[in-house]
């Protein structure tokens, strides 16, 4: 029997259905801004990668793009294997809930409890006891350790806090794949190394894909240097030639192009002066 | 001040049209589809139709005590003072229920529907809604546009009984009518046509109110400022929506019951 040679397009197809997301050759402008030019990159399985840039580089806008809830005017998304940029709206909804986002500004619903808040995914799917939603709110507040806010508004809650709840909002339902925007921005370094403690735990403990848009590079390079100690439950550092363990990559965006896509190591050793500028 | 083209400002404007009416069909087509929002919707009937029960009633009361002040002059020259019950309860249920209830309760909902949702689109809530894999038309407009048409029908009801209460304060204290009168004379006076034509505006005014407060909440930009716009221009687009489509509906049933031709 005659074996033929893959095509390149079912190579591409392979790749696109094997990672968690893809972008290829994606464009968005807002009106006269262009603010993505033709930008390409893939998120693999289990994969953290951070994104950089200038303020209105388009940073947000990627994961923006990759759930569907902006359109962009060129180019082809793909999450966990479905072709975002061709779903109709009723699919969307539905690959959503497969992906967990973590707002800027938290976005937590300001009428509803933190539970509520937190439950929302749950109560919405349907399906699910009451008494498994409030163990479930426990166990996620419990990971981000504020079960003790459960009845509390997201007013009353400090800004670390409220980002620690969008966190537990976001896991509850054990997404595939998490976007986080900004989840330090805004807030003290003693808050900020609890939210990266955050996201390393959720990394390494449910070995989730993610995105991390973030303006600051010290929060990535301890992602990118540390590791989660479940026995301990702290963050811990990555020994000495260990750093490859952790699935840990850099996207760099200068004028709506990428121009760095790669490890902590090669960030690190880079020459491009712009880079070596905006890493030190 | 910049200035914009014209041919700009009609594209802006057409375009605003055109997503009006998509969400506006959209709000309707989403009753025929799952998941169907009952607590919403039951909730949003309570925050709007229970309401705006304490404005509806002063409106329709006060309204019916000065329609009957002003008509007994006329009445009187003719010496038909004893039609003062009629003139009430045909102007109050034909008209003056309906449009003035609709635009009380534009001004209390239209501007309440259009902050909630604004402020929640300014603050990505909206966005976050659709994050976590549910529809914002489904969950938040729909229940509003069902909860508002289906309430005006009965706050309209309560506002025509309480404008010819008014009336009939007006006819037995000032004018000394005998109030059985007055009741019987109105309760006569109306016939089965006048109550459709009365019943038959008030849930396309509520549908109004409801999707023009959640057209402009949904579209609000440019943070408070934004949603402060958004809150003015609901309420006067609902008004004038509704004044338009009175004066359109009014006709259309005039030329469907062959009496008021």
């Amino acid at each position: 029997m005659p074996v033929s040679a893959p095509s390149p397009s079912s190579i591409a197809a392979v790749a696109k259905s094997e990672s968690a997301i893809v972008f290829q050759d994606v464009s968005l402008a807002f009106e006269e801004n262009q603010v993505l030019d033709d930008i390409s990159f893939q998120l693999e399985h289990g994969e953290t990668k951070a994104i950089f840039g200038v303020a209105g580089a388009g940073k947000s806008s990627i994961l923006k793009l990759a759930l569907g809830l902006i359109k962009p005017d060129a180019g082809r998304i793909w999450v966990l294997g479905e072709e975002v940029t061709a779903l109709p709206q009723e699919q969307l909804f539905e690959l959503r809930r497969r992906i967990g986002m973590v707002f800027q500004e938290s976005a937590l619903f300001d009428s509803l409890a933190v539970r509520d808040n937190v439950a929302f995914r749950l109560i919405e799917e349907g399906g699910t006891s009451p008494e498994e939603i409030e163990a479930r709110v426990r166990e996620v507040l419990r990971f981000v350790e504020l079960e003790h806010t459960m009845d509390m508004l997201p007013g009353e809650l400090s800004g670390g806090m409220r980002r620690r709840v969008a966190i537990a909002r976001a896991i509850i339902a054990r997404p595939e794949i998490l976007l986080y925007d900004s989840p330090t921005g805004g807030l003290d370094p003693v808050t900020s190394t609890t939210i990266v403690e955050l996201l390393v735990k959720q990394r390494d403990v449910y070995r989730s894909s993610s995105l991390l848009v973030t303006h600051r590079l010290q929060d990535a390079f301890i992602m990118a240097s540390h590791y989660f100690d479940r026995e301990a439950n702290k963050m811990r550092p990555l020994p000495p030639d260990s750093q490859d363990k952790v699935s840990m990559s850099f996207l760099i965006l200068r004028e709506g192009k990428v121009i760095f896509d790669g490890n902590a190591h090669d960030l690190a050793h880079s020459r491009d002066e712009y880079i070596r500028e905006y890493i030190s | 001040m910049e200035l914009i083209s014209p041919t700009e400002f009609a594209k802006d404007k057409i375009l605003a049209v055109q997503e009006y009416c998509l969400l506006a069909g959209r709000s309707v087509g989403n009753i025929f589809k799952r998941p169907r929002y009952l607590g919403d919707t039951l909730q949003q009937a309570d925050l709007i139709g229970v309401g705006s029960l304490p404005i509806v009633i002063l409106t329709g009361f006060f309204t019916g005590f000065v329609f009957a002040l002003q008509g007994a002059n006329t009445l009187e020259r003719f010496g038909s003072l004893t039609l003062i019950g009629h003139l009430v309860a045909l102007s109050m249920v034909r008209e003056l229920g309906p449009v003035l209830t609709g635009l009380m309760v534009a001004g209390r909902n239209a501007s309440g529907i259009a902050s909630e949702l604004g402020s929640m689109q300014v603050t990505e809530q909206i966005d976050a809604m659709r994050a976590l894999g549910t529809d914002p038309m489904k969950k938040l407009v729909t229940p509003r546009v069902i909860a508002t048409a289906f309430m005006l029908i009965f706050l309209t009801i309560i506002s025509d009984f309480m404008g010819l209460v008014g009336g009939s304060v007006v006819a037995t204290v000032l004018l000394r009518l005998d109030m059985a009168q007055y009741w019987a004379t109105a309760w006569q006076s109306l016939v089965r046509d006048d109550v459709i034509m009365g019943l038959v505006k008030p849930p396309i005014f509520g549908f109004i109110i409801a999707s023009v407060g959640c057209y402009y909440g949904l579209t609000s930009r440019g943070g408070t400022q934004g949603v402060g716009r958004a809150t003015t221009q609901a309420v006067v687009s609902a008004s004038v929506l509704i004044l338009l489509t009175d004066a359109v509906v009014t006709r259309l049933l005039m030329i469907t019951f062959a009496g008021y031709k």
